[in-house]
């Protein structure tokens, strides 16, 4: 754990930053940490195990939408912790009726979730309470969401590499790369790849729900919005799904070129976005962490 | 209204088992899982809309036209895209994901494209909408049309896989890949034709879909959805599955928007789709595929 030591100072003077910044920088600041928390915890899961859940929204708007419920009448950790039960349940539930086949059903149905949650929530607000959007209110200002998010930065990254080293995470590479290889080996498959799937996917609900005050006025079609679970896996894989700090270093610098892209580009962004998806899926297929290192070994063995 | 319901249903259900049978032999024979599929069905639409709106070609006319451009986008698209990640997995399972990441960037791409030249609203067009009574039923001409042609084309398509020699080489491959090259099968070739037919399907799907039905450049990623749902239930790779699980599935979209709630149609695929997951996930027609 001493390797993280740096990185928890960086994340504070991070928390300091918005104390100069001002508001605009606080806000790029605390969209770049959410970005690194869904990249990171959708990697923790999808990476060893080579499941690719499209489904990152479902989870994060999951979160949102327990904020816009109980943010009026309950205290804020109260809130938090029914945002990750709600998140950890529908998990479970789609884990279990997924992760103990083939990988291609779990992503099919990762695939329609949002979309799923998205309709039934709109069903129940027209018909049940009538109105469509929901307002949340709270005292948050943009720092004090920054420093909790902040904060599920450094829980999300320490889960992350505490897991890499675990047997849970010896286990999931094995699944990766061969499941029969893996049960021969006396690995419980589905109650590893669940636990996983349950714990990356209360990490990102928790992230919907710290994000969503920003919002102040949400809407099924606001929070569930594709891209999410796009830019969650294309930040993943170009900074490489299988390193630990792999989601970080990809989450970074895209976040930055989004925002650059969907200000100047609005018109143009998803045809770029997809673009640049298809040229990080075919050039970089293991991340720029992997083609580095790559390169460093060529250059070694030519010398 | 039972009878009508019915009939609704096996109407939408045509489209779907067309659409889905599209789909299967793009994964069952070039094994790509394709989540960029319903963007092509959206793109026919709009061709079809443009054909039929600035040069008065018939929607039965652009049938024939549409799905042969649609083939021939298919098999370059293929050998561009798809060729160079099939070397690169080598036969392995790392195929499946490259081409699911691949077609899922490829689906923004698409979709970005339509919403830039047609914008993001529904888009329709009138063509023999005066009704027709079948059976007590007042049914818009089109509508039975589009039945017409669906079971006709994917029946056709059936019976072309099931009794020629050329879908006898097809089926080889959908049932072992690994052997198919072992009896002369040019697999580069089969896999190649097996995702421009997947396309063209898909292509014939969304001009028949457009003759009854509003569509917009959002529309793609539900009929991927659906086409995906009842591949699944019929068994991957199994024409005569996925014809007959999107017959039901167009059935019961159907009753559930009658009876139940029209915004609930995506929640009840869903809960279908769960229920073949848990009870048989080989598929109700399928022997054992998957993995």
């Amino acid at each position: 754990m001493r390797q993280l030591l740096p990185f928890y100072a960086l994340l504070g003077l991070a928390g300091l930053a918005p104390l100069w910044l001002g508001d605009y920088g606080a806000g790029l600041l605390l969209g770049m940490t959410s970005a690194a928390i869904l990249a990171t915890a959708w990697a923790m899961f999808s990476g060893p195990t080579r499941y690719v859940s499209l489904a990152t929204v479902a989870f994060y708007g999951i979160g949102a939408y327990v904020v816009a419920a109980l943010a009026e009448s309950q205290p804020w950790p109260v809130v938090l912790l029914a945002a990750a039960g709600c998140g950890g349940l529908v998990a479970l539930v789609v884990g279990l009726s997924t992760l103990r086949l083939a990988g291609i059903y779990f992503v099919i149905f990762s695939f329609g979730l949002a979309e799923l949650i998205r309709q039934l929530l709109t069903w129940y607000e027209v018909n049940v309470t009538g109105t469509l959007g929901r307002y949340i209110f709270t005292e948050f200002q943009p720092r004090d969401l920054l420093w909790q998010l902040l904060v599920l930065l450094a829980v999300t990254l320490t889960l992350s590499v505490w897991i890499h080293r675990s047997r849970l995470g010896l286990a999931l590479r094995v699944i990766g790369d061969d499941e029969t290889v893996a049960a021969h080996a006396g690995i419980n498959l589905a109650r590893s790849k669940l636990t996983l799937f349950v714990i990356s996917s209360v990490l990102i609900s928790l992230t919907g729900a710290i994000q969503s005050p920003r919002w102040v006025y949400i809407e099924p079609s606001i929070v569930f919005n594709p891209t999410v679970s796009f830019t969650a896996v294309i930040m993943a894989l170009l900074g490489g799904a299988n390193r630990i700090w792999g989601p970080i270093l990809g989450a970074v610098p895209l976040y930055l070129a989004f925002e650059f892209l969907s200000a100047h580009f609005p018109d143009h962004f998803s045809i770029l976005l997809g673009l640049l998806f298809i040229l990080v899926v075919f050039a970089l297929p293991n991340g720029v962490l992997a083609a580095l290192e790559r390169l460093r070994l060529r250059k070694g063995a030519g010398v | 209204m039972l009878s009508s319901t019915l009939i609704l249903g096996l109407v939408l259900g045509g489209s779907y088992a067309l659409v889905a049978v599209g789909m299967t032999l793009q994964y069952g024979i070039a094994r790509i899982m394709n989540l960029a599929y319903g963007e092509f069905i959206i793109l026919a639409a709009f061709a079809t809309y443009l054909l039929f709106g600035s040069l008065g070609i018939s929607p039965i006319v652009a049938l024939l036209i549409i799905p042969v451009i649609a083939f021939g986008l298919g098999v370059a698209l293929f050998q561009v895209m798809m060729r160079p990640l099939v070397t690169r997995a080598g036969g392995s399972g790392r195929l499946e994901v490259d081409s699911i990441l691949a077609t899922f960037g490829l689906l923004f791409v698409l979709q970005g494209v339509m919403l830039l030249a047609f914008g993001g609203n529904y888009t329709s067009y009138g063509f023999l909408d005066q009704g027709v009574n079948v059976l007590g039923t007042t049914l818009a001409a089109n509508r039975l049309l589009a039945f017409a042609l669906s079971i006709g084309l994917a029946g056709g398509l059936f019976a072309l896989l099931q009794f020629s020699r050329w879908g006898l080489a097809l089926r080889a491959v959908a049932l072992a890949p690994g052997s198919a090259a072992l009896v002369g099968l040019n697999m580069r070739r089969i896999a190649a034709l097996g995702f421009g037919l997947g396309t063209a399907l898909a292509a014939a799907g969304g001009v028949t879909v457009s003759m009854f039905q509003t569509f917009s450049a959002h529309d793609g990623v539900l009929f991927t959805m659906k086409a995906l749902v009842i591949v699944i239930m019929g068994g991957v790779g199994n024409v005569l599955g996925a014809l007959v699980s999107g017959l039901l599935l167009g059935l019961m979209e159907t009753a559930v928007a009658r009876w139940v709630d029209p915004g609930l149609t995506l929640a009840a695929t869903y809960i279908l789709f769960l229920a073949v997951l848990l009870w048989r996930p080989e598929g109700l027609f399928g022997k054992a595929a998957g993995r």
